[in-house]
């Protein structure tokens, strides 16, 4: 008897694996290529490092080793002093793909899905087939466990190749050891670039980071306290889509409309609730399981009709315009560093600060094109620069007022590095390799105004520079003159030139102390 | 004369010296060579230099080097004279230039720099090029039953051969011995000069055919002058029509703007215009070797028809206008499309007879 079609195309359904999972989708997670997925190795155990500092208040001190095991094998290990892992959670948190606490809060913080960690381990074991070797302790009197751990990619489950308890001399703290097929090149969007891309934004850690040259930089910290702790939040009634609106109704425990608005919304108070209700023509008392699709759409149209507050900005923890400009200082060579950081604004109902500091001059060269440091709630990112909102605010800026070159269309030329930070609850990457930042218009707008605060500064400097400069061309040009014009005259007159020259350097004398003394009390007005 | 010039560099220097040793902004004061401070005076017919002055000053960035080129010029000129030695223009630029230590900028550039002191110190000092010890580049050639004096040498301008006699930058010291010509034709193009040479055109008009090539010299302009005024001989121009060759003409008639200071000495308000005109093109059909006439043409055109000593003149007016409206512009050679003689045979002849000139 023939099979029915759907009977055949039965058979050929079979769970998809997570190993094949990750095949197909290393490109979203960042393992494109060899090179990028040392970077993102790297990227994710430190994000985690630095978020485990955080949350436990511990000042971060993050070690970072790569060792150059052979030509397309590095082993990188990255040590972190922070709260420690207890030791039930060990396998899961690292070899459990899509297994973490930050997944399910709007709460501002450096990782987001869950599945940076575990993607790395999964990449090395199936690249080298070596276990991930962690070692955590939690505090002094606990004792260290030790773990070699594979992930069962049939099952999504930890697979515990070894575990020991062990000593170590550190009082608390996680480390990570693993062993991938990578490649190492310095330059724009290198280990090194990020590492000290990180060192900007982070004036609060200490990195201590040993390439694979062998080569050692300590970024100590520059900051003397932890960053304000992150507040989670409920979302905003603007932020919400009908989708998602539609799936709170369903899931939703309250017992009316009304309290469901304002149990699980921020800035919902009875009021606005009322009159969310009322223009959407839904009773108050009616259960949120209750409402159909035209009623969750009507919802939607009066809660955009509907005056809200918006949402409470605690929960967003900007850099700062000082130690943003700290950051940069200790991590960039130049000559002269501003710094911005606006107020709080609002990206479809979910709130988010931009910052934006620049640093011009020094060693940095003048023919090039500027540095763009972009970052999202203190994270680097590194790729798919041009496709980002923080390359569009830049290129969208006029930087000729500032002082440097710029054609159409592109980044500015000149000596300097350009950071834009984006510090936001819900950061919208274009992907999930987050690597960019999408177009919003609040964004753009708010970056492009942080560009311009933090430009003008920088036009100020560039501009004095100039008048300098041009005030001591005009010096040499006299200088140089002087013998010229005195050879000639006394060519003409037959009298003695050196007594020419001596006369016109006299002359020359004053005006420069006029310069001089002009020089300072313009420098007097601009400083004000 | 040229101990006033070589003393007038002198003063120059000395008064620049003193006011050094005051501590006193050194400044040269110049008079301004350009159309705003150029008079037309209808009783001469010539250009003349207004009274507008413009300082020269060491201590400021935008003069400095102007400041420097003029001294470095007066010093060159100087040594010049007392050395009784004459340079070419070329050669003074050649010998004022050189890259100032600790800088990479060049006393001078270009030869129009070193060019434009040297016209400054003739009116700072009121002595001539030549007076300076300067002379310009040989560029012209002339010839008709002529005999002249030059340095010793008894010159005919009928024995010269296909070249011609070359006329010199500096014709003051000319003695002419015998003239047999009754005008001179002057033309912009070499090219001419030489067919009309070659068809013996001087001996069979019995008249003195001249060129430069481009723009002319100030030895060729003094040269024509002088037939003009001291033998009284008519001088005809014969040019592309287009507004630089109006522009030799105007030059050769009422004298330069650049050198308006000069113009008592070289313009000759008798010069008449012989073609090429607008009519000429019509009468001969020459349309079909219109050339077409660019922006800068027009512009040109525009500027000229506005001089002074053009703007009532209504024969020329009339010439601007026709020439606008064919929006083009024709070259003396376009003649040759007649055959090759035919200026010489025809052109000319018929032109003087008639007397078809301009004024």
């Amino acid at each position: 008897m023939a099979k029915v079609v759907a009977e055949k195309l039965a058979t050929k359904h079979k769970e998809v694996s997570v190993a094949e999972f990750f095949e197909r989708n290393r490109h979203l997670l960042g393992f494109d290529n060899k090179r990028k997925a040392l970077l993102t190795v790297v990227k994710e155990a430190v994000d985690n490092a630095i978020d485990a500092c955080e949350e436990a208040k511990t000042m971060p001190e993050v070690k970072v080793d790569i060792i150059e095991m052979s030509e397309d094998r590095f082993r990188v290990i990255v040590e972190d002093n922070g709260p420690g892992i207890v030791k039930k959670q060990i396998p899961n948190i690292f070899a459990k793909l899509l297994y973490g606490s930050k997944f399910h809060t709007m709460k501002q913080s450096r990782g987001q899905q869950g599945i940076g960690i575990s993607a790395a381990v999964l990449y090395s074991q199936l690249t080298t087939g070596r276990p991930a070797k962690i070692v955590s302790k939690i505090s002094k009197t606990h004792e260290a466990h030790y773990y070699e751990l594979h992930i069962d990619t049939r099952t999504n489950k930890p697979e515990i190749v070894k575990e020991e308890a062990i000593k170590w001399k550190k009082d608390r703290g996680t480390k990570i050891e693993l062993d991938i097929e990578a490649s190492y090149q310095k330059g724009d969007q290198s280990v090194d670039s990020y590492i000290r891309s990180t060192a900007i934004v982070n004036p609060h850690v200490t990195i201590v980071y040993t390439n694979p040259k062998a080569e050692q930089f300590v970024m100590a910290r520059v900051a003397d306290n932890l960053p304000r702790e992150a507040k989670a939040i409920k979302p905003h009634p603007y932020g919400v889509e009908l989708g998602i609106l539609l799936k709170m109704v369903r899931n939703s425990d309250s017992r009316s409309a009304q309290s469901f608005l304002t149990n699980e919304f921020s800035r919902v108070g009875p009021g606005t609730a009322k009159e969310i209700l009322f223009k959407s023509g839904i009773k108050p008392a009616t259960k949120p399981r209750d409402l159909a699709l035209p009623h969750v759409e009507a919802m939607m149209k009066a809660i955009k009709d509907t005056k809200i507050i918006a949402p409470p900005t605690d929960c967003i923890v900007p850099i700062g315009r000082e130690l943003l400009e700290r950051g940069l200082k200790k991590e960039v060579n130049a000559e002269f560093y501003s710094s911005v950081s606006r107020s709080p604004q609002v990206y479809r109902g979910i709130p988010f600060v931009v910052e934006a500091g620049i640093a011009y001059g020094g060693e940095q060269p003048a023919d090039k094109s500027a540095k763009l440091l972009r970052f999202a709630n203190r994270v680097p990112l590194l790729f798919q620069q041009s496709s980002g909102a923080s390359f569009k605010s830049v290129v969208q800026t006029n930087w000729r007022s500032y002082g440097m070159n710029q054609s159409g269309g592109s980044l500015p030329q000149g000596p300097i590095t350009i950071v834009v930070h984006l510090a936001s609850v819900w950061p919208p990457f274009t992907s999930e390799a987050k690597e960019a930042l999408a177009h919003y218009p609040e964004i753009i707008k708010e970056m492009k105004l942080a560009l311009q605060e933090a430009g003008r500064q920088v036009g100020i400097y560039v501009n004095k520079q100039k008048r300098a400069k041009q005030e001591q061309e005009r010096v040499n040009i006299f200088e140089n003159y002087i013998p010229e014009v005195a050879a000639s005259l006394s060519r003409i007159t037959g009298k003695n030139k050196e007594g020419i020259v001596k006369n016109m350097r006299t002359m020359l004398k004053k005006s420069k102390e006029f310069i001089e003394a002009n020089k300072k009390t313009l420098k007097g007005e601009t400083d004000e | 004369m040229s101990n006033k010039t070589s003393r007038a560099i002198k003063d120059l220097g000395d008064e620049l010296v003193k006011k050094i040793e005051k501590k006193k902004q050194p400044q040269i004061i110049v008079p301004v060579r350009a159309l705003s401070n150029v008079i037309y005076n209808k009783k001469t017919k010539a250009l003349e230099l207004g009274n507008k002055k413009s300082e020269r000053q060491f201590f400021n960035v935008a003069h400095a080097k102007k400041f420097l080129q003029t001294l470095e010029i007066a010093a060159i000129s100087k040594e010049l004279m007392q050395e009784t030695k004459h340079a070419s223009l070329r050669d003074v630029f050649y010998m004022a230039k050189r890259t100032i230590p600790n800088t990479n900028t060049n006393v001078v550039d270009e030869q129009s720099e070193s060019d434009k002191a040297i016209e400054d110190l003739e009116l700072i000092t009121g002595g001539s090029r030549e007076q300076l010890h300067v002379n310009a580049n040989k560029n012209g050639s002339v010839a008709g039953k002529v005999t002249i004096v030059d340095k010793g040498d008894t010159i005919q301008w009928d024995k010269m051969g296909s070249g011609g006699w070359s006329i010199p930058s500096n014709v003051e010291e000319i003695k002419f011995k015998k003239i047999q010509a009754k005008y001179v034709l002057y033309m912009e193009k070499a090219a001419v000069w030489e067919r009309l040479h070659e068809d013996k055109f001087w001996e069979k008009h019995k008249c003195i055919i001249m060129s430069s090539q481009g723009q002319t010299t100030r030895g060729i302009r003094r040269l024509l002058q002088r037939l003009s005024t001291e033998h009284k001989l008519p001088i005809y121009v014969l040019a592309d029509f287009d507004p630089y060759g109006v522009y030799i003409y105007s030059v050769i008639k009422y004298g330069s703007i650049n050198l308006a200071h000069m113009s008592g000495k070289m313009s000759i308000p008798s010069v008449r215009f012989l073609g090429i005109t607008a009519d000429d093109i019509i009468k001969y059909d020459l349309k079909k070797h219109f050339i077409k006439l660019k922006d800068i043409d027009i512009a040109r055109l525009k500027q000229i028809g506005n001089y002074e000593w053009f703007k009532d003149n209504k024969p020329w007016q009339r010439q601007f206008k026709m020439m606008k409206q064919f929006g083009a512009k024709a070259e003396i050679q376009a003649l040759s499309s007649r055959g090759i003689s035919f200026i010489s045979e025809k052109y000319l002849p018929e032109k003087i007879k008639k007397n078809e000139v301009i004024d």
